[in-house]
């Protein structure tokens, strides 16, 4: 039994004929954050899907804090509550107001109270800089606004671990700063987090591990560092060549 | 002014001079050449009589408000089935296949059936098995049969809304680790009636016309007493009457229906 927080054992997935993962293992400790990098198609975001079993994993397995996840039948509802995602494409809930998109899971599924629900909610709109925006309908948000609540409402159900799917891919470049920024935050907090992302600086910045995924397995690991500046192997090189010019 | 909008200005002028002549000239026609045909004096006399019109409006009018109230109770009943036999359809888990096939049986039997056989086949079928009253009443029975073909449509305009929803909607929630019920309850559904309300609108417009038809089973209402009216009076006006109440309802209803449409189609581009 692994003893990381999170950890994948020779995970396997394919869609249909297409073999997106081929034995993905991976340890996360607690409070670390591990950026996946790699170019479209390479099973970054397949492999955050199969995580929290969005997609269920064909061989192998997920475990979390020493429980494997990934068990045939196993109940995923109190599993996908302590893992919190965020997604490429925000999916905010566009007929409900930023607040009550943040409310809603904690409500029906913590069944926490109004009141004080309400105020922890509107706590972590205020610290993300969002007060004045929380009564707002998404549609009335600007990208970056969007994907900073689709953060809080993660949060909002006191996750132990964050995945986060690309967030600032579908954002206008003046809007990518606000959004890392909220991740910047996240890391200093001590929040485990898993990324997939094509931000090589906040990468760079930021990881404590970064991961470069190749054709559904993970090529190269190491810390940004070595990864960035002295990569060992041959296609990790190539990638970052046309990445970085 | 500057050029464009002179020109924009003049081709505007025009086409409106254009339009308004060619109307004026098929109302022209209409007016001059109906008066020539040969039927046209026995025509105007039994079906624009201004003295039988003034006779029998009262009367239709408050026979009308009977189509009203068969509409008023019908329409929350027909909602509720549709809703029902809709998230019937939609259900995933295999203990509640049969439900599934439940729900897709009705609705093709219900489409499938023209309204007035519907109604016919329940409205004098059921009260023939020789129940007491009031439960052999037409009202009962003819709502019974209107409910169960029009919940039959507004399930599956429901369905559709449903399915229009995107799969990411879903997988948020689910990732929220919302159940499958709240999920369809607090996300799917409220986005999915929204983006059905034009749709239904219709319907009800022709629910409201089709309530007419229960006047075939028993009920006096505006069909039926018109129906009344002409053999006595020996004058089809009445249901020129008729025709004239029911436009004043549903042209209005109609034209709701077509400004919620537009809206909704000029919110999405």
């Amino acid at each position: 039994m692994p003893e990381a927080k999170l950890s994948l054992r020779s995970v396997h997935k394919s869609f249909g004929g297409n073999h997106v993962l081929r034995g993905i293992d991976m340890d996360v400790a607690t409070g670390e954050m591990i950026c996946l990098i790699g170019a479209s198609g390479s099973g970054k975001s397949t492999l955050l899907r199969c995580i929290n079993q969005l997609e269920p994993i064909d061989d192998g397995s997920v475990w979390l804090d020493g429980q494997d996840i990934s068990e045939p039948g196993l109940d995923l509802g109190p599993v996908r509550r302590r893992i919190g995602i965020v997604f490429q494409s925000y999916n905010l809930f566009p007929h409900m107001s930023a607040l009550e998109n943040v409310v809603l899971a904690p409500r029906r599924v913590l069944q926490e109270d109004g009141d004080a629900l309400n105020a922890r909610a509107e706590a972590l709109f205020d610290r993300f800089g969002l007060a004045q925006h929380m009564r707002k309908y998404p549609d009335q948000l600007s990208g970056g606004q969007q994907q900073r609540v689709a953060v809080i409402r993660a949060l909002a159900m006191r996750p132990e671990i964050m995945l986060f799917d690309e967030i600032t891919a579908a954002l206008d470049p003046e809007l990518v700063g606000e959004v890392l920024n909220v991740l910047r935050q996240l890391r200093a907090e001590g929040m485990t987090m898993l990324l997939a992302t094509h931000e090589m600086g906040f990468a760079r910045e930021l990881a404590d591990r970064v991961c470069f995924m190749d054709g559904g397995v993970i090529v190269e690991e190491g810390p940004p560092g070595q990864i960035f500046s002295d990569p060992k192997v041959a296609r990790t090189q190539a990638f970052l060549r046309t990445v970085l010019r | 002014m500057n050029r464009r909008q002179a020109y924009e200005t003049a081709q505007r002028r025009r086409s409106l001079t254009v339009a308004g002549i060619s109307t004026a000239a098929v109302l022209a026609a209409i007016i001059l050449l109906v008066p020539l045909t040969p039927g046209w004096p026995q025509v105007r006399a039994s079906f624009f009589d201004g003295g039988v019109f003034a006779q029998t409006f009262p009367t239709l009018l408050r026979a009308f408000l009977i189509d009203v109230m068969i509409f008023a109770w019908s329409v929350p009943l027909i909602l509720t089935l549709g809703l029902a036999i809709a998230l019937a359809r939609g259900a995933r888990a295999p203990a509640l296949f049969p439900l599934r096939i439940f729900g897709a049986v009705y609705v093709d039997v219900f489409r499938g059936v023209p309204v007035v056989l519907t109604i016919y086949l329940i409205g004098f079928g059921v009260p023939g098995l020789g129940l007491p009253r009031p439960w052999n009443s037409p009202y009962i029975w003819g709502t019974v049969a209107l409910v169960l073909t029009y919940s039959a449509y507004i399930a599956e305009v429901l369905r559709s809304g449903i399915e229009s929803i995107h799969a990411s909607q879903r997988n948020a929630a689910i990732c929220l680790g919302l159940s499958e019920r709240d999920t369809m309850r607090y996300v799917i559904l409220p986005q999915a009636v929204r983006r059905v309300v034009p749709a239904n609108m219709n319907m009800l417009v022709a629910l409201q016309k089709d309530v007419a038809l229960l006047s075939f089973i028993g009920p006096v209402e505006i069909l039926r007493q018109a129906g009344i009216y002409k053999s006595l009076l020996a004058n089809f006006t009445p249901y020129v009457v008729a025709a004239v109440i029911f436009l004043i309802v549903t042209v209005p209803a109609t034209r709701y229906a077509d400004h919620l449409l537009n809206r909704d189609r000029d919110a999405r581009s």
